[in-house]
């Protein structure tokens, strides 16, 4: 099967300095895929880079047959990746409505189709909150809000970046929920990970990530066997 | 108050005088606000402060002007012709506005604060001379609206029909904005946009036209503004300067970013000029100075303004300042030597060029010194230079004291000047920063040309004639190459100290020079002060050499002189200005001479920006900076 997304050879730079080096990935549609690394390791950059912000990149990006490698992130977007970053970036003085009305797209073949009563459901939480600005709700609100706001857009595969983090353990249960969901609607997801037991429970495969180059990949259940990968590229 | 009212009637009248003004002043606010709104609005989501937002607002009036007209003999002179010409008017600025973006400013949103703030200067040159070749140098009386006018009478007051108009087209359009952002498709991508452009565009959305979409609206309603104030205002070609600094401080005051903080502080703004004019007429610019004041000092970020909005530009690379090779030295001498040596091979008119380049040179180095290691854009320099030019003029008229006691004078009196100014401006950074200069050197330029008792207005300050011992050209050139050469050394000697070392600090990164021990500000506003010193020497040079002094030399054009000097010479590099004066003086002397010399250096500048984003001096470096030792590490 052709995968859906592609990275071969991909160096990519923040800043001038040089963070990813020469990297292969692929992801299959339908996959959940976990990048796992140390902290600065180089996997937002990675998700940055796909989704072609703040990086400069070189080398194939090919998502669904297409190279983006030199495509705007609207227009990337646009294709149907969905992109959710690290600091959640929802916008503070919207409310909750309007942020997902920000993220609504046109729908798109081959994904599904998301309204806002949908996204209801999945995250109960924000429904009540629906007229709240969204600076004024929790980090766990706005983490699932930032999801929600993407998913407006009906993507087909989502970039989630590290969805875990600093939420509370209760939080972090219903995230793993949620990605269960989209991954049972047929969505493909690369979400980059520190947190080995999150990513666990919903990744199917792998990559470890460590100084900007790939040092592992394999299933998940690969990787969480393999003391020794485990001790050399991720414990701290 | 009138000196009509008799005691028995002093209730009714004074109420109804007091109605009147109060009304008066709500609607010379709605123009004002309407341009402020399009600059708030531009800047929230685009982060250019648009200095061209005045000229859009001129061409508002004057295609106001025309449409009217046309529209008058096409379908008669009722309500709907003349309505509908001022809101096409509008829409073509709107249009106008539209295609600026697309053409220029697309290409330089990545560009530092100083290019793009450049770059609308360049479009205000070029739109002036076009509003003159389409509507003549005269000032146009605007027409009548249908219907409106003479007066109506508040309790015995008149009030001219067509205020109530203008009242109520704030409040309206305030209302319809508010609509616009909250309950449309648009207005909600705006808003977002506002907060983080970056992952509107990562959710999909193609930002430039967002951004092209924002600027029709903007210019839109800068044309209205425009267009709306014609039964009233009428239509000039200085108009477009007047409404900028107004809008800016409305800006400042009301806080970037914020529409109803635009209408807030346009109303204010309105009702101190109602009161003002009435109390004492030359006050209504010091009192919006008081204004301004008060509000900066109780709300940094003005009314409803919020700090975050502020300081996103992008900060200039700069390299190290190493010590001078000598090689470089070597070519400074020679230079110097050359230039020591000009009486002998150029002639009278080359060395009046000459005179004129050494001058803006060493303004330009003033003004380097703020914005290059300072990382502060002043728009308002020529307040300091025609402050020294007027400091030694108004000595000689006053005084009668001589020449070298003038020159040695005018400097401390620019000073004092960047003192007071420097004092409100340094309490912000960035595009705020940018915008207060302009505005408060605009209030200096109003107050010199309207106390024409003391400064002679437009009539200037005539007869500095010079000491007999510098009374020949030759001998005044070498005073100047003399003054020139020492200020622009000294400042590069003050940059390359410990002083200009923690000015850089608190350019590069305020918070860690504030935890070393750096007072920021204060380090600011000394180097604002200095920077002010040796402009205004430019100044008291440039007084002497013409023998007379013209407020031109305070107005926002000598201002963007300076910065066009800077700009051409690249802001890295401290030996910029030089080459910048030289190039400045040279394309001016050359286009000066043909008709429409503004437009052609608005699109010189606009092209250089687009062009050379390192400015002259840094293209040379990059090129040829081998040769004498000074490669840029950046360039490599």
């Amino acid at each position: 099967m052709k995968p859906l997304l592609e990275l071969a050879g991909v160096s990519a730079a923040y800043l001038g300095a040089k963070i990813l080096f020469d990297l292969d990935l692929s992801l299959a549609d339908g996959e959940v895929v976990a990048l796992v690394g140390r902290n600065g390791a180089g996997k937002s950059t990675l998700i940055k880079t796909v989704m072609g912000i703040q990086v400069r990149r070189s080398g194939s990006i090919r998502y669904d047959g297409q190279d983006i490698v030199r495509l705007p992130a609207h227009a990337i977007a646009r294709l149907g990746v969905g992109y959710v970053p690290e600091e959640r970036r929802v916008f503070g003085d919207l409310t909750i409505l309007e942020n997902l009305e920000v993220g609504r797209q046109p729908p798109r073949q081959g994904a599904p189709v998301w309204t806002t009563e949908a996204l209801f459901e999945i995250f109960p939480n924000l429904e009540e909150l629906r007229h709240r600005p969204a600076g004024q709700t929790s980090g766990g609100e706005q983490q699932m809000l930032a999801i929600a706001r993407t998913l407006m857009g009906n993507p087909r595969l989502v970039l989630l970046d590290e969805p875990s983090e600093g939420l509370a353990p209760v939080i972090v249960e219903q995230m793993a929920a949620a990605v269960g969901k989209l991954k049972s609607q047929g969505l493909s997801v690369l979400l980059s990970e520190q947190n080995l037991r999150f990513a666990g429970v919903v990744a199917d495969r792998a990559y470890v990530i460590e100084s900007g180059h790939i040092r592992f990949s394999g299933s998940m259940q690969g990787l969480i066997e393999n003391a020794d990968v485990r001790r050399a590229h991720l414990s701290v | 108050m009138g000196p009509h009212s008799s005691p028995r009637h002093l209730d009714k009248t004074t109420l109804g005088f007091f109605l009147v003004q109060v009304l008066t002043g709500l609607s010379s606010a709605a123009s004002l606000f309407l341009v402020a709104a399009g600059l708030s609005l531009i800047f929230g989501v685009t982060r250019v402060v648009n200095f061209a937002h005045g000229s859009f607002y001129m061409l508002g009036a004057y295609f106001g002007l025309t449409l009217v007209a046309l529209f008058g003999d096409w379908f008669g002179r009722g309500h709907l012709s003349f309505w509908s010409a001022i809101l096409c008017a509008a829409l073509v600025v709107g249009a106008i506005g539209a295609l600026v973006e697309m053409t220029i400013l697309r290409r330089i949103y990545r560009s530092p604060e100083l290019f793009q703030l450049v770059a609308t200067f360049g479009v205000i040159l070029v739109i002036q001379d076009l509003a003159l070749w389409g509507w003549g140098p005269e000032d146009k009386l605007g027409p009548r609206a249908p219907d409106l006018r003479g007066a109506v009478f508040i309790l015995g007051q008149p009030l001219p029909r067509y205020d109530l108009v203008l009242i109520a087209a704030g409040p309206v359009v305030l209302g319809l904005l508010w609509l616009l952002l909250n309950r449309t498709r648009f207005g909600i991508l705006v808003r977002a946009a506002t907060i983080d452009r970056e992952m509107v565009g990562a959710l999909g959305v193609n930002q430039a036209w967002l951004f092209t979409g924002v600027f029709f609206l903007g210019s839109f309603l800068a044309g209205l503004g425009g267009a709306l104030q014609l039964p009233k205002g009428g239509a000039d070609l200085l108009m477009d300067f007047t409404v900028l600094a107004g809008a800016f401080v409305v800006v400042v005051v009301g806080g970037m970013g914020s529409i109803t903080g635009a209408f807030l502080a346009a109303v204010l703004i309105g009702q101190l000029q109602a009161w003002g004019v009435l109390l004492l007429p030359q006050s209504t610019l010091v009192m919006m100075f008081l204004v301004m004041a008060v509000v900066l000092v109780v709300r940094p970020f003005g009314l409803l303004g919020r700090p975050e909005l502020v300081g996103h530009g992008r900060q200039m690379l700069d390299d190290p300042l190493r010590p001078t090779s000598w090689r470089f030295k070597g070519l400074v001498l020679l230079l110097v030597l050359g230039l020591a040596a000009a009486p002998l091979y150029l002639g009278t008119y080359g060395l009046v060029l000459l005179i004129d380049i050494l001058i803006l040179a060493l303004f330009a180095t003033a003004l380097h010194a703020i914005i290059g290691p300072g990382g502060l854009v002043s728009f308002g320099h020529a307040a300091f230079f025609g402050g020294g030019a007027y400091a030694a003029a108004l000595l000689v008229k006053y005084a009668g004291t001589p020449m070298a006691l003038n020159l040695v004078l005018a400097p401390p009196a620019a000073a004092l000047l960047a003192i007071v100014i420097g004092w409100f401006c340094v309490r912000l950074s960035g595009v705020y920063f940018a915008m207060l200069t302009l505005a408060f050197a605009q209030i200096v330029w109003s107050v010199v040309f309207q106390w024409g008792e003391v400064t002679g207005g437009d009539d200037g300050i005539l007869g500095l004639w010079r000491a007999p011992w510098v009374r020949g050209r030759i001998a005044y050139y070498y005073l100047v190459l003399g003054c020139c050469v020492a200020g622009i050394l000294a400042l590069r000697h003050g940059l390359s100290s410990p002083f200009g070392y923690a000015l850089r600090a608190g350019r590069d990164s305020p918070l860690r020079a504030e935890a070393i021990g750096i007072d920021v500000r204060r380090q600011q506003w000394a180097a604002f002060t200095l920077s002010g010193a040796f402009a205004g020497l430019a100044g008291g040079l440039y007084a002497y050499s013409k023998g007379s002094v013209f407020p031109n030399e305070m107005a926002i054009v000598r201002s963007f002189d300076g910065i066009i000097m800077v700009f051409f010479g690249g802001v890295q590099h401290l030996s910029g200005p030089l080459a910048g004066a030289a190039a400045l003086t040279w394309l001016k002397d050359s286009l000066l001479r043909l008709e429409m010399w503004r437009l052609l250096l608005g699109l010189a500048v606009i092209a250089i920006v687009i062009l050379f984003p390192q400015g002259i001096a840094g293209f040379l470096k990059q090129r040829f900076g081998r040769f004498v030792g000074i490669r840029s590490e950046l360039s490599s």
